[in-house]
């Protein structure tokens, strides 16, 4: 059994309903499926609007989808009682692509890496203090650090802070959404780096949802492409993303620049770069 | 250009004074029956129009109360009544920008469609008609006030739950298993309140002016209870002979509306809040 199981899940978001115009829809998934193994960590990469944060939601429970399953430990999350659900979430975490609008400005660090703590684990004050310096300490910041407010921390820090959240209930799978896409080079090889070590540490899942083809190579074991809602093709030998003969991720790959600006030349599908 | 260091500490200035001017006619308000030197309804026709003395620091009205007794009590009246009304319109702001915001849906839409149905009227207008049709009396003012200027705070409150609602610390809350009630508690309220209660500053100072506005057209308070509006229009048929009648509760209304406006104004430049309804 798989951990998740996306079934021919179909989503679509209609137009501002109003008295004059009938409602439209537009579809932003169909009849997508795959599946996710327990400790592996797959790439959906797609372009804007291809549907991946869409599809992010609906996996993490918080957008029912129009058609289709979402099994997670084999369990519908969209029929199951709300204990089980309850189950599911903590097992079932997220990092955003914008670290600023993910945390409360209004909290400090140590409230919100307690959050999930406070809803699960029912620990005594000193000993949730004492988990949370060590979760600080694991996402490679300091446990002083857990007095500090949102707005004294960098980007790339507060993204750590929300991996540290993430992780603080130790979930099967966490789904991360563009999580490394808004930080710099540096930064993001670093988290990219974190999220590998914390993956074979936990026997982490990961879905990682991204634009960014290098970075979803470097941390994947398998990728699935998504483009205009629909799955173009999955990999699960991940270097078979070079070779593949679809346009759409011809065109995906091909955008990648090359190391050497010698070697770059305007990218339209025609020309292919070797990794 | 002024400078971001210079703008703060006049604005801390201007919120300090401000801040202590509405402190003191608080004070002066629930301490009014201690630091009256008269009974404000305490009519004495042998003394009527006196001028200032040491018995009667700010003279007597034509009816040879204290003026100073019933400028301090009708403190009580303004601060009063425009705090009841404070705290009733945003707690039922409060809960139907929530109710709106959160639901969303038709919900939202007949709730919304209801404030800007009132919202379509000038205040002053709607606020007669509703007097109008339940009867003079300071109550009726209060309620009056109170059905106008909660659709103020519920569209504000709506309007920052509805883009708050999307930011991505919401969602995880939600995924870190926190129930609507705390998430509502612990992300939104302290969010939205910030803004409110400057809003609610800016909304304290229209709400004196309004009760002193329909008072003095007869509507409000109803005589002998000292209120500044009736105290002005009292005072009005002695505008030649005896001025201060009118200048000391016009004085009073000008002293706290303004510094109410300067609390709200300062306090949203320190909180980093725009004004926007």
């Amino acid at each position: 059994m798989s951990l998740l199981e996306v079934k021919k899940v179909t989503h679509a978001y209609g137009s501002l309903r109003s008295f004059w115009r009938p409602q439209t829809e537009a579809e932003v998934l169909s009849d997508v499926s795959f599946s996710i193994e327990q400790g592996t960590c797959m790439g959906l990469i797609g372009t804007s609007g291809a549907g991946k944060s869409t599809l992010g939601k609906v996996i993490l429970g918080l957008e029912k989808p129009k058609k289709g399953q979402v099994l997670f430990q084999g369990e519908d999350l969209y029929t199951m009682n709300s204990q089980m659900r309850r189950q599911v979430r903590r097992n079932l975490q997220v990092v955003f692509q914008d670290s600023y609008s993910s945390v409360n400005p209004r909290l400090t660090a140590e409230k919100i890496i307690g959050e999930p703590l406070e809803n699960y684990e029912r620990l005594s004050a000193s000993e949730q203090k004492r988990t949370i310096g060590q979760l600080l300490e694991q996402v490679g910041l300091r446990a002083e650090d857990m007095k500090k407010f949102p707005g004294q921390f960098s980007g790339g820090q507060l993204q750590r802070i929300s991996i540290a959240r993430a992780i603080a209930l130790k979930p099967k799978m966490i789904v991360l959404d563009e999580s490394v896409s808004s930080l710099d080079m540096v930064n993001q090889t670093n988290i990219l780096k974190l999220l590998d070590e914390l993956k074979d540490q936990y026997g982490l899942s990961y879905l990682f949802i991204t634009h960014d083809i290098r970075a979803a190579y470097s941390i994947s074991d398998t990728l699935t492409v998504l483009e205009k809602g629909r799955i173009v093709e999955t990999y699960y030998d991940k270097d078979e993303i070079f070779t593949s003969p679809q346009p759409a991720v011809k065109n995906l790959v091909a955008s990648i620049l090359p190391e050497h600006p010698r070697n770059r030349t305007i990218a339209n599908g025609k020309h292919f770069v070797q990794v | 250009m002024i400078s971001s260091v210079q703008m703060a500490s006049k604005s801390k200035w201007a919120l300090i004074l401000s801040a202590v001017i509405l402190i003191v006619f608080f004070l002066v308000s629930i301490l009014a029956p201690w630091i009256a030197p008269h009974d404000p309804i305490q009519v004495n026709l042998a003394i009527k129009l006196s001028s200032p003395s040491w018995e009667y620091p700010l003279g007597t009205d034509h009816l040879g109360r204290c003026n100073l007794s019933r400028l301090l009590y009708g403190a009580r009246v303004s601060l009063g009544f425009a705090s009841l009304i404070f705290a009733a319109s945003l707690g039922f702001g409060l809960i139907v920008g929530m109710l709106a915001g959160f639901k969303g849906g038709w919900i939202d839409l007949l709730l919304m469609r209801f404030c800007d149905g009132v919202m379509a009227f000038p205040n002053l207008v709607l606020v007669l008609g509703i007097v109008g049709l339940l009867g003079p009396g300071l109550w009726q003012v209060v309620i009056a006030l109170m059905m106008v200027q909660w659709v103020y705070y519920a569209r504000m409150i709506r309007g920052m739950v509805v883009s708050m609602k999307e930011q991505n610390f919401i969602a995880a809350a939600r995924i870190s298993g926190s129930s609507t009630g705390k998430i509502i508690r612990r992300h939104l309220l302290p969010n939205v309140l910030p803004p409110i209660m400057v809003m609610g500053t800016l909304e304290m100072g229209w709400a004196i002016m309004d009760i002193s506005a329909l008072s003095f057209l007869g509507l409000g308070i109803q005589p002998p209870t000292p209120e500044w509006g009736a105290m002005i229009q009292e005072g009005k048929a002695f505008i030649r002979s005896q001025p201060e009648l009118m200048i000391y509760p016009g004085l009073m209304i000008l002293f706290v509306v303004i510094s109410f406006n300067v609390l709200g104004e300062s306090l949203s430049e320190r909180l980093g809040v725009k004004r926007r309804y």
